[in-house]
């Protein structure tokens, strides 16, 4: 088994998890709540990697990574090399790429909050943020887990995203599924065979955790 | 503190609130059926939906002035809320609920606090259970301490006490009547329950289609209703169309005759000319019923009909009598099997004058 390409996929789904914590939460919090009209274009974005092949959103991005647009120049003068075919270009891709797996399960139990409990909130003197903390977060753990373990799992599995914007360089930007790839294109059968069921046990371990979590936790609802 | 409300809003093509009354500290019950506005008061009073017009305001703090562009944000306004349906944080204790809104007080200070209020609401036993595991009655409890702890300067309850049975109501309206005399705010308490309209309120406002129908006291608003809707919404299964026939100002009384029929009722005084149209309400409880003429009564309208039909409803029996106009009555169940009643018998209706509320026909 390729244990080099294997850690550095658990690497890159676990980095990109942590950060879709974190930027996850507000997207869906703006278009659950938000009385914009136009939210409907935000939300399409969003879902957008959902239907796009990936080789599309790869290709988009390799363009932006270049040396040519504001940011690869950015970048690189940030950095002092290019971001192209690098560990940060696969985490910045992988985080647009599962930006859907992350943002809609959030969104979805978000949306599930009984409304009267934020306006309960609101009159005893919490200002939005604080009622986002105490009382829709909380409530919403389900969907928070969930979305970090699809994000894990579908940053996991990515294939074509990262051939487009990484390539295919040993311990920088060679993950499982091109390790695989390369496997089978070697006729390595026996190895491809290890690394495929490696993704595979992993991939249903995180299933069977969403499934096992999405059991509402509350015995009662707020309303009774 | 006085609230002063002013809200003028159109909710739907067919629904305008148009409101303006002012309230002294105290309860004051906001009575109407549903869909005549009384969630939508509290809503604007609370900052939760905005009037389109209006000014709304507790002493001199404004909380919403359209005009001035002032709109106070719910989180800021001071009111106290208790939803219908309680709105109970599930995932915090009971003692996390209560203490939620005061989150700018140190930990000390907001467990003496928590623990005080929970003490005079009875619920200090029940500090470490989520709302799941207490009863609907103690969740109420809950409920009303943690808008309460807060101290607002407005209470507002939307028929708070709906799902509960009426011991459980009555202790706890109880101890929200000693609560209020010590802190004395403006209480507004939505309810359409005749029972809590005179166990609480010092006052009555009824609304009707977004307007106010009727504000007195409990006693004058719902024993003497001036408007035939009104009696309707304050439980007068009774509605008689009639023309005074004639008055007796010395006595004081009048006597109207049914429409369409004989039947002659003598009632209190009102307003009404002779030859002008009134509607005649009685409460079907109000009505007692003979199967013989009875001999020997003080009361004046003894009327003679037939039994036209009998059916239980749940404690009570409702049985209609025609005397030309079908009447409802209510009698128990006990009364109908040894009075034998059946129907096409004949009947005697007994009501007293002052059981006879004549309200202006339109």
């Amino acid at each position: 088994m390729d244990w080099t390409a294997i850690a550095l996929s658990l690497r890159l789904a676990a980095l990109v998890s942590l950060i879709l914590l974190v930027l996850g939460p507000p997207i869906a919090y703006w278009l659950t709540f938000s009385p914009r009209r136009w939210k409907f274009l935000v939300e399409a974005v969003v879902a957008l990697p959902l239907v796009l092949p990936p080789t599309v959103l790869g290709f988009y991005m390799l363009v932006a990574f270049g040396t040519r647009s504001p940011l690869g120049r950015a970048w690189e003068g940030w950095t002092g090399h290019p971001l192209a075919f690098t560990f940060e270009a696969l985490v910045i891709a992988s985080i647009f790429y599962s930006l859907p797996f992350s943002v809609q399960p959030m969104a979805s139990s978000f949306s599930q909050v009984d409304r009267t409990l934020l306006e309960a909130s609101a009159t005893l003197g919490a200002g939005r943020t604080r009622t986002f903390f105490r009382v829709v977060l909380p409530l919403s753990i389900d969907g928070i887990v969930a979305a970090a373990v699809l994000t894990f799992a579908h940053t996991l599995g990515e294939f074509g995203v990262v051939l487009m914007v990484g390539g295919n360089l040993p311990g920088i930007t060679r993950t499982v599924s091109i390790a695989i790839y390369d496997q089978v294109q070697a006729l390595n059968f026996s190895a491809a065979h290890q690394t495929a069921l490696f993704l595979l046990a992993i991939s249903f371990a995180a299933l069977a955790i969403v499934y096992a979590l999405t059991r509402k936790a509350w015995g009662v609802s707020p309303a009774s | 503190m006085t609230l002063s409300v002013r809200v003028n809003t159109q909710l739907s093509p067919q629904f305008q609130l148009e409101l303006a009354f002012d309230v002294e500290p105290g309860v004051t019950i906001v009575f109407g059926e549903s869909g005549s506005g009384k969630t939508t008061l509290l809503r604007s009073v609370a900052g939760l939906i905005r009037p389109a017009e209006g000014r709304i305001a507790v002493g001199d703090r404004v909380l919403f002035d359209r005009r001035a562009g002032i709109d106070v944000k719910p989180s800021d306004r001071r009111v106290g809320f208790v939803f219908q349906q309680l709105a109970l944080f599930p995932h915090l204790t009971a003692e996390d609920n209560i203490a939620y809104g005061l989150s700018g007080l140190s930990q000390a200070e907001r467990r003496t606090r928590t623990v005080a209020v929970a003490e005079s609401f009875r619920i200090g036993r029940l500090l470490g259970r989520r709302p799941s595991e207490i009863s609907g009655g103690e969740r109420q409890r809950v409920a009303l301490a943690r808008a309460l702890v807060t101290r607002p300067d407005v209470l507002l309850l939307d028929e708070p006490l709906s799902a509960l049975d009426q011991a459980t109501q009555s202790h706890i309206l109880a101890d929200l009547r000693s609560w209020n005399e010590s802190q004395q705010i403006p209480v507004l308490y939505v309810t359409h329950s005749q029972r809590e309209v005179f166990a609480l309120g010092e006052r009555v406002l009824v609304l009707r289609n977004g307007s106010i129908a009727a504000d007195g006291t409990p006693q004058q608003v719902m024993e003497a209703p001036a408007h035939a809707g009104l009696a309707q919404l304050a439980g007068f299964e009774n509605l008689l169309d009639a023309v005074v026939m004639s008055r007796r100002p010395d006595a004081g009384v009048m006597v109207t005759r049914l429409g369409g029929t004989t039947v002659d009722l003598e009632t209190p005084l009102s307003s009404a000319r002779t030859g002008e149209a009134v509607r005649v309400a009685i409460r079907a409880g109000d009505i007692l019923l003979a199967t013989d003429r009875p001999q020997g009564l003080s009361a004046r309208n003894i009327i003679k009909g037939t039994l036209a039909g009998l059916c239980q409803e749940g404690a009570f029996v409702k049985a209609t009598v025609a005397i030309g106009v079908p009447i409802e009555v209510h009698l128990t169940p006990l009364s109908r099997d040894e009075l034998r009643l059946q129907t096409g018998q004949a009947l005697w209706l007994v009501i007293k004058t002052h059981s006879c509320h004549p309200v202006s026909a339109v």
